[in-house]
């Protein structure tokens, strides 16, 4: 987007910090058994085998332990039986602002989403607790026959597109989270783009969270076909409550043959948000998929995208960035699975602890028996504000064959003490230095990130400065 | 209108005292040299007088026209119009030359304001063409990767974007070749003026052939112990620091 845009454009409240009184006609209460589901299958007027599917999936979230290799303590504190799990005004979304309910409109207006859909996004699909309130994506695309909508009108409106990749990337039974989000999921998105259609601008999802002691279980699953490409980008705040909130998301990526897909996340919630998402892709021959990756909200945060390169010549990548600061962890990482020959993936993962805050990285690059030819860069570096703040990196490379190369560098650095009195004694406060300091160490890195975003996190940077050091 | 240093005492914190009772005034208008023997002192009080955190001053005061120096922050100092070239500046990864210097004078101005764009690329075009630097010099990265001389040019253009008051150059001399040598006195001496001053640190003469100076402080074990005219630097020059030596 251009400077002369973002100058029109109003300051956008990325801190989110606010909300509106609950008004939800539909309340599925505390807890999670039968009966919520029921709850959710009623109000969704879903079909009897999506309502077995999702009681499956609790049987087995009750069954499988935590999952011991994140991180075990930081999630002791989740207590499943204190959260809401559906939440919701209406099931169905609106095609238009003016429909919107009043207090969800304002919500997405004082958030920037509607001037963005206006400049720059091909559609937007925004999500208030439980639903999205809002889909709409420019007439041109459904044309051509692109599918953007929510994950309940994919299942009675596109099932026979839906159904077969539902669950397919990322099984019920892969973790507890992932039975947890089979069990539960509302809202997400669901994009289709067909052979050779090239998205030239983002699809937007927004997810809000305006009630508290929700669960949202948002369910996304992009289908780019042969030699498609899309870039998809989201964005998450939430207002801060003193009780736990969760967000627990399932996202697939499916790209066939020659496609290519850039996810894009930029996750600020408030920090008695706990994060735990999956996001795993399926890269098929000569496909490309992407995840660009941000967090600088939630209390815990525990995410690792991943792609499994399916197909010759696939290609993976993984650009993440991470900033925690006092009451933060964020366990951020990547997963490369090479299940072809001649794939190749590439991890860059920065990480910023301000004070008490805690980074972690956490990788996975497994290059199976039989593959020849597959190539692995992973660079991670650590960047520490001050000296009582924590870095921990927890790679695992596996390699079988001796016809791959991986490489794996890794570094952890403290702000230089004579870079910043160089910096004040040019006229900037400490905070102002510290704040140059940290984007200059993330800056290649927020150079991937579309415009609109760059210019987002390097004020949200900013305003982290101004409160851990002013 | 001057800097004003009385009895200055100033030690590495919890570790030697390094600045023993340094007196100086620098007014309006002037340019100070400072010479002395490696290790005497001189880049500490430079050091002392910018507030760096590796240093405690035990006695003495500074005053910057009428300004208690020592009871200001770092970036107080800097916009209070004090301004110092590094002996050996330091790098700032990812933040391009011409966003710190935008950073810095939006740092001069009233908060929520900013430097005229359009301005301030003709200014910093204008500098660098003066200091004959790359233009290309605005999208790398503060001194990362530069050469020792192109940092020290690189410290004086951010001087002449800044315009301050008073200015310290900290051995900027050293690393440059005869010809940056020349164009860097030349930016000094185009800056000249009556309501600026200069406090010029080196160990050699040779930068004083281009800029001269009104007075000259020799510096030794932490505190000035002959202050004159231009003839010192001559007699320096001929003689060396020895004659201290026999003066202790």
């Amino acid at each position: 987007m251009s400077n002369e845009l973002q100058r029109q454009l109003p300051p956008r409240d990325t801190r989110g910090d606010f909300s509106f009184p609950e008004n939800n006609a539909l309340d599925a209460g505390y807890g999670l058994t039968e009966a919520t589901i029921d709850y959710i299958s009623d109000a969704k007027g879903e079909p009897d085998w999506l309502r077995e599917f999702r009681k499956t999936a609790l049987r087995k979230f009750r069954e499988m332990p935590m999952p011991m290799h994140w991180a075990p303590q930081e999630i002791a504190g989740l207590d499943f039986e204190r959260i809401r799990y559906y939440l919701a005004q209406t099931t169905a979304p609106q095609r238009r602002w003016e429909d919107v309910p009043d207090e969800v409109k304002r919500t997405f207006e004082r958030l920037g989403v509607p001037e963005q859909e206006r400049a720059f996004l091909a559609g937007v699909d925004a999500q208030y607790d439980s639903e999205t309130a809002y889909n709409n994506m420019r007439a041109e695309l459904s044309a051509k026959g692109v599918i953007f909508t929510n994950s309940t009108e994919a299942l009675t409106r596109h099932e026979a597109i839906f159904r077969p990749w539902f669950g397919k990337v990322i099984p019920m039974g892969d973790n507890k989270f992932s039975a947890l989000n089979h069990a539960a999921f509302s809202g997400g998105s669901f994009i289709y783009v067909p052979k050779g259609v090239k998205l030239a601008q983002p699809l937007q999802a927004y997810f809000r969270i305006n009630s508290e002691s929700l669960g949202q279980f948002e369910r996304t699953l992009i289908i780019a076909d042969e030699g498609a490409e899309l870039m998809y980008m989201e964005g998450c705040t939430a207002p801060k409550y003193d009780t736990a909130t969760l967000h627990s998301g399932v996202v697939e990526l499916v790209a066939l043959p020659g496609a290519k897909i850039q996810y894009v996340t930029v996750q600020n919630w408030a920090q008695n948000v706990y994060n735990l998402v999956i996001q795993r892709g399926l890269a098929m021959e000569g496909a490309q998929i992407r995840w660009i990756d941000c967090n600088i909200g939630s209390g815990v945060t525990m995410k690792y995208p991943a792609v499994l390169l399916r197909g010759a010549h696939a290609r993976g990548e993984v650009v993440s960035i991470s900033i925690a600061r006092d009451g933060q962890l964020q366990d951020t990482g990547a997963r490369m699975i090479h299940a072809a020959p001649h794939t190749s993936s590439n991890i860059v993962a920065k990480s910023i602890s301000i004070g008490k805050g805690r980074a972690s990285y956490r990788g996975e690059v497994n290059v199976l028996p039989g593959m020849d030819n597959c190539r692995n860069h992973t660079e991670c570096d650590a960047l520490l504000l001050q000296s009582h703040s924590r870095t921990d990196t927890y790679p695992a490379i596996t390699v079988h064959g001796d016809s791959s190369a991986v490489q794996h560098e890794a570094s952890v650095s403290q702000v230089d003490e004579e870079m910043l009195f160089y910096m004040q004694q040019r006229g900037l406060t400490r905070a102002q230095a510290m704040s140059l300091a940290v984007n200059g160490f993330i800056n290649d890195l927020v150079n991937e990130f579309p415009m609109e975003y760059s210019v987002e996190l390097r004020r949200l940077i900013d305003l982290e400065m101004e409160d851990s050091v002013g | 209108m001057s800097l004003i240093i009385r009895n200055l005492h100033a030690r590495v914190k919890d570790g030697a005292e390094i600045l023993r009772g340094v007196d100086l005034e620098l007014p309006a208008g002037e340019v100070h040299a400072v010479m002395g023997p490696n290790g005497s002192g001189k880049s500490t009080l430079s050091k002392v007088l910018c507030g760096h955190p590796d240093y405690e001053v035990t006695e003495g005061s500074a005053e910057l026209d009428g300004q208690d120096l020592f009871a200001m922050s770092v970036d107080e100092r800097s916009r209070a119009g004090l301004f110092l070239a590094f002996q050996y500046p330091a790098e700032v990864p990812g933040v391009s030359n011409a966003n710190f210097l935008r950073a810095a004078m939006k740092a001069r101005l009233p908060q929520g304001e900013e430097p005229d764009a359009v301005a301030f690329y003709k200014q910093l075009r204008a500098r660098m063409q003066q200091l004959g630097m790359d233009a290309k010099m605005t999208a790398r990265s503060v001194n990362e990767g530069f050469s020792g001389g192109e940092k020290k040019r690189n410290d004086v253009l951010q001087m002449l974007m800044l315009e301050p008051k008073y200015a310290i150059l900290d051995e900027t001399d050293s690393g440059l070749d005869v010809d940056a040598l020349r164009i860097v006195s030349d930016g000094v001496n185009a800056m000249r003026a009556p309501f600026r001053s200069f406090l010029i640190i080196t160990h050699y003469k040779r930068l004083l052939d281009y800029i001269t100076p009104d007075v000259v402080h020799i510096f030794s074990s932490g505190r000035i112990v002959r202050t004159g005219g231009r003839d010192l630097v001559d007699y320096i020059e001929e003689h060396g620091f020895d004659f201290l030596k026999n003066e202790q």
